[in-house]
């Protein structure tokens, strides 16, 4: 299949640059893992569910409804259940779909735009691989998709603005919510009121939701246990001091089957990295028109910076502009797209802002005992990175992964590489994977006759 | 207030599928991951090497915490996974090859 752009990732971000480049006459082809449009913000009910109130779980509903009506009016085609494992320079996006996902699908592009979002960080605590333990992201995901609530009374943890949605979500679906535990300090938002100025009506909707379930707050406190032999039956959570430290006999135990945990999110890049775009830090890095530094390729949303979605559409919808542009020989005129640009820019600041309240606190790696599982696919414990470290001189996180199998395992580091760095006390440095998803080998095997086929006709 | 009346969903006919050989309910589109929770399961394998328990830990496919075996298959993430009727879903042991 031949396109003008291939847009990966059905999201804000991907949705917005879809719209746009198909607006100016681009063939368009927008490839997502997930059965329907949306992304992790905009996830829908499963159609089978027949939900006819899926907006009781969303916010920003209106804008939802128009961008889905807006992509059944255009021409841009729609690839769901397409797992895309790697882009190929030049350009062809690789994927997998069918049942049980052995057939693969390949589409050919003059531009690529990676709308690959994010996924959530969770730093390990005693106790986190628990079955009850999911993170808020993933509990919320599964109540807006599947319509379910992991138990009866839940504990939300860690620190982000995500877990108070996920709080007061789980709550209006009927779940107990026992206490909402934020690390950040409630002084740190008064340092940053400029930046985050814009944030306090949606703050104060928050507070008062929270005040409706009846749940408590607990803010600069931190989960320093999770308790149970086969399943979670509860957490014992204390209060932080000045210094983000445990402040002792603060301690105090609170029942619960579930806890939604969370520190933030990572950028999905894997196949920005492929690609051979450069970041910065963990995001990818992108100019003014969302251009990566590989030339036909952009990115929009989460894999640039987290922002929320309502960033991922103002720079989808640059990217878009740019990119109908570029495809054309034209040179972009900035002014097309003033709006959003001001909109990027007051969010971009407000990610700043977030980011510096919204900062795990500085002890969180003294909380993990020897014990600790920090690599959940590898089970590989805190003493082991410890000991490599510490006895076999590991300086880097690659040479812990070495000695430990810490990242070796079925998720490829994905969900394990913060605690790995934090426990090992070295940078969080990005790994290169040569593929965004596991891919069977027979797939893979088949690469070559693919090609020669189709190069024969 | 349960999530099923919170959006408003009127899904078709429940089906039945086992799980480690006891039946449980499951709705039209469904994951395995979202029957299993429905029905208060919230651990489906245990791990390779310590024999721990897991179930659903990321929820959106990054993790493979939810490993489960489906109708003889292992290694499938139940969160991706949608339910049919009649599927015999059980307990991942280590890697699933060994049974």
């Amino acid at each position: 299949m031949r396109t003008d752009l291939a847009v990966i990732g059905a999201g804000p971000a991907g949705l917005a640059a879809a719209l746009a480049a198909a607006a100016y006459g681009l063939r368009v082809t927008i490839l997502d893992a997930a059965p329907a449009p949306g992304g992790q913000f905009y996830r829908q009910p499963a159609a089978g569910l027949r939900a006819g109130r899926p907006q009781a779980l969303h916010h920003q509903w209106r804008t939802w409804e128009r961008l889905r009506d807006a992509l059944a009016a255009c021409d841009a085609e729609i690839l769901t259940d397409h797992h895309v494992w790697a882009v190929e320079c030049g350009f062809t996006v690789h994927a997998l779909h069918g049942p049980g996902r052995q057939e693969s699908a390949a589409v050919r592009a003059e531009a690529v735009l990676l709308a690959t979002g994010g996924y959530e960080k969770v730093l390990p605590f005693p106790g986190w691989t628990l079955p009850g333990v999911v993170t808020a992201g993933g509990a919320q995901a599964m109540l807006k998709s599947a319509l379910v609530v992991p138990g009866r009374r839940a504990v939300v943890a860690g620190t982000g603005p995500l877990l108070l949605p996920v709080a007061t979500g789980l709550a209006a679906a009927g779940a107990e919510v026992a206490a909402l535990v934020e690390s950040a300090d409630p002084k740190a938002f008064v340092r940053h009121i400029r930046a985050l100025a814009a944030k306090a009506p949606e703050g104060a909707g928050y507070a008062a939701r929270l005040l409706r379930h009846r749940i408590r707050f607990l803010a600069r406190h931190t989960v320093v246990r999770a308790h149970g032999e086969h399943t979670l039956t509860g957490v014992t959570v204390a209060a932080l001091d000045s210094g983000g430290r445990v402040r002792p006999g603060s301690e105090r135990h609170i029942p619960c089957d579930t806890l939604a945990v969370g520190h933030g999110m990572l950028p999905h890049t894997d196949l920005a990295e492929s690609l051979g775009c450069r970041l910065d830090g963990h995001t990818v890095r992108v100019d003014g028109e969302q251009r990566t530094d590989v030339p036909g390729v952009w990115a929009a949303g989460e894999a640039t910076g987290i922002g929320g979605a309502t960033l991922a559409l103002a720079e989808g919808h640059i990217a878009g502009r740019s990119i109908a542009a570029r495809l054309r020989s034209r040179e972009p005129d900035p002014r097309e797209w003033t709006a959003a640009a001001t909109v990027r820019g007051r969010l971009r600041t407000v990610a700043r802002g977030m980011d510096a309240v919204y900062s795990p606190p500085p002890s969180w790696t003294e909380q993990i005992t020897d014990d600790t599982v920090v690599c959940r696919c590898e089970e590989v414990t805190a003493a082991s990175v410890r000991r490599a470290v510490g006895e076999l001189g590991a300086g880097d996180l690659r040479t812990v992964k070495l000695l430990t199998r810490a990242g070796m395992g079925w998720c490829q580091g994905r969900m394990c590489a913060p605690a790995v760095a934090g426990v090992a006390g070295c940078e969080l440095t990005s790994s290169t994977r040569p593929f965004a998803r596991p891919v069977p080998l027979g797939v893979l095997a088949r690469q070559h006759e693919d090609t020669t086929e189709e190069g024969a006709s | 207030m349960n999530p099923l009346d919170l959006a408003g969903a009127r899904p078709g006919p429940a089906f039945t599928v086992t799980f480690d050989g006891r039946q449980i309910e499951a709705l039209p589109g469904q994951t395995v991951a979202a029957a299993l929770w429905a029905a208060g399961i919230t651990s489906w394998r245990t791990t390779r090497r310590t024999g721990r328990p897991r179930g659903i830990f990321c929820g959106i496919g990054v993790c493979f915490d939810c490993l489960v075996t489906v109708n003889g298959r292992p290694n499938q993430r139940a969160c991706l996974v949608p339910v049919h009727s009649g599927d015999v879903i059980r307990t991942q042991e280590g890697t699933g090859h060994e049974d």
